[in-house]
């Protein structure tokens, strides 16, 4: 297996953005990734894209020849596949990317994710995001996606006394971090009293707990890792990928507040980089919900299962903690178009390595892991980045 | 979900109606809703599998509230919704009904109870189901 290396990263602003069309977004990120890479664009052997559901959102599907065509590259022929995993459908584009240069088949691959949501009314895009959980057995019953990630809020907090209020430092702690980054959906700070105060969705999850909707893309391109440095001097090498899968359904799982999926995937990627938890040093994690970033940090072994509520009373994962957690604002803050998350979690990471978060820079950041979850847990990626 | 073709719902009525499940024949364990093969014994359950009538009885391992719910359930917020355990091992999600919203908890006994969880439009498909209750103490 050969070594990849990211080498562009380009994103959308994320946001509600009526004046855009799918299309355009797509093809606005791979654009800005192919030109932060210093490729010509011939050298590029494939695409890969993840998106959820531009069937039910945009009416649209055979999104791989629609990207592939909206960015110019129809008359080049190559392959351009998309990719489905719910939530996590651009973590999954990244791993496919990786994968097909690790085997040799190509040297330089874009991949790209994209998800236009606010083309429908609310009720539908949340219909849609609930096509994420088990139809006939979850949702037919009447249980919302919100509602899932309450049930796991819910036990977490009867199980090691998890609060309200830690739930809601979170979405402080990632609303503070969006005002940093100039490509958040949410510029702007939220207090503990709005969190802890707004209405209702499915208890104990309020408003402010849940992730937005939100219309993006985002893109990178990947190269084998030693010819990295013929394009860019200062490439972010993927140094582990890890994927795993778990019941649909959330009433199915071993453990109802640990993510199996987050557990096993975290374990291959760290795995392959040799590296353990303690060797990070930031990390984007998937918090559609103020509960998945507690559970996210004790699944990918940062603290105990049970504490993920008091690290943030410890200040540990703020911006200038032991661990920044989320410095992009999180899909909390930056917005969650949901086919683009896991691969806009790249485009923050690398950023972060090279240096260039500007006032969301974390000092000496060496070594950014991501992890983006589909579902209520069903699948997950995690990967691994280190600075060359 | 509106356009749905009803044998959809049809092909799930045993399950949903009469809480069928079955039963590896080689570890003894039991699934709802029925599965082919036993995910723990997997060759050695094909053909070895049998259908099991639950008793429809559990615990509440967690739940939620439900204040925004899709299209198809606005008319009944907020509900009570949770993850059951049923005495026979599977767990499953249902909604909790016939009482005060704040009474339901982690660790309370519930017993399943058969009625319409929604209707297509005022004139369209009711979907009947299980739903759970508290047990009385006698
Ligand atoms: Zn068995």
């Amino acid at each position: 297996m050969r070594d990849v290396a990211v080498i562009g990263v380009g994103m959308t602003k994320f946001g509600e953005l009526w004046d855009k069309s799918f299309r355009q977004l797509i093809a606005e990120a791979g654009a800005k990734a192919i030109f932060d890479s210093g490729i010509e664009g011939k050298e590029i052997d494939a695409i890969y894209v993840g998106s959820m559901s531009s069937g039910r959102f945009v009416g649209q599907e055979h999104v791989g020849a629609l990207v592939a065509d909206a960015s110019g590259f129809s008359n080049t022929h190559i392959p351009s596949t998309r990719i489905e995993s719910a939530c996590a459908s651009g973590g999954l584009a990244i791993r496919q990317g990786y994968l097909s240069i690790a085997s040799g088949m190509n040297d330089i691959v874009v991949v790209g994710g994209m998800e236009k949501m606010n083309d429908v009314v609310g009720a539908s895009a949340t219909e849609t995001l609930a096509t994420a959980a088990d139809q006939e057995w979850e949702a037919f019953f009447g249980a919302t996606f919100p509602g899932l990630y309450a049930m796991i809020a819910t036990k977490h907090m009867h199980d090691y006394g998890t609060t309200k209020k830690h739930l809601a430092q979170i979405a402080v702690k990632n609303h503070a971090n969006g005002s940093l980054n100039p490509y958040a959906q949410y510029q702007r700070e939220v207090t503990l009293e709005q969190v802890v105060n707004a209405s209702i969705v499915a208890y104990p999850l309020g408003l402010l707990d849940c992730s937005p909707v939100t219309d993006g893309a985002a893109s990178v391109v990947l190269c084998a890792a030693d010819k990295a440095k013929e394009y860019i001097d200062k490439p972010a090498k993927i140094v582990g990928s890890g994927q795993a899968s778990d019941s649909l359904a959330l009433h199915a799982r071993r453990e109802i507040c640990t993510l199996d999926s987050t557990v096993n995937a975290s374990k291959m990627a760290y795995k392959k980089a040799n590296l353990t938890p303690k060797d990070i040093d930031f990390a984007e994690v998937h918090d559609c919900f103020t509960i998945a970033e507690i559970c996210a940090i004790e699944d990918l072994g940062f603290v105990k299962k049970g504490e993920g509520g008091k690290a943030i009373d410890n200040n540990i994962t703020t911006l200038n903690g032991l661990l920044p957690i989320n410095t992009s604002g999180g899909l909390k803050a930056k917005g969650h178009p949901v086919g683009a998350t896991g691969v806009a979690q790249i485009v923050e990471v690398t950023l972060q390595l090279r240096g260039e978060a500007e006032k969301r820079q974390v000092k000496d950041a060496k070594i950014g892991l991501a992890h983006n979850v589909g579902g209520s847990g069903a699948s997950c990626t995690v990967h691994i980045l280190e600075a060359m | 979900m509106g356009c749905e073709g009803v044998a959809r719902f049809w092909r799930e009525i045993p399950q949903r109606y009469n809480f069928i499940g079955n039963k590896c024949g080689s570890c003894k364990r039991i699934f709802f809703p029925p599965r082919e093969s036993c995910p723990y014994c997997r060759r050695k359950s094909m053909g070895n599998m049998k259908e099991i009538k639950l008793n429809g009885k559990g615990e509440i391992v967690t739940y939620t509230i439900i204040h925004v719910s899709s299209e198809d359930f606005e008319d009944q917020v907020p509900y009570p919704i949770a993850i059951v355990k049923l005495d026979e091992g599977p767990q499953i999600t249902a909604q909790i009904v016939d009482c005060n919203i704040d009474d339901v908890k982690i660790g309370m006994k519930v017993e399943s109870t058969f009625r319409k969880i929604r209707q297509d439009g005022s004139t369209g498909a009711i979907y009947y189901g299980y739903k759970f209750k508290k047990v009385n103490k006698q």
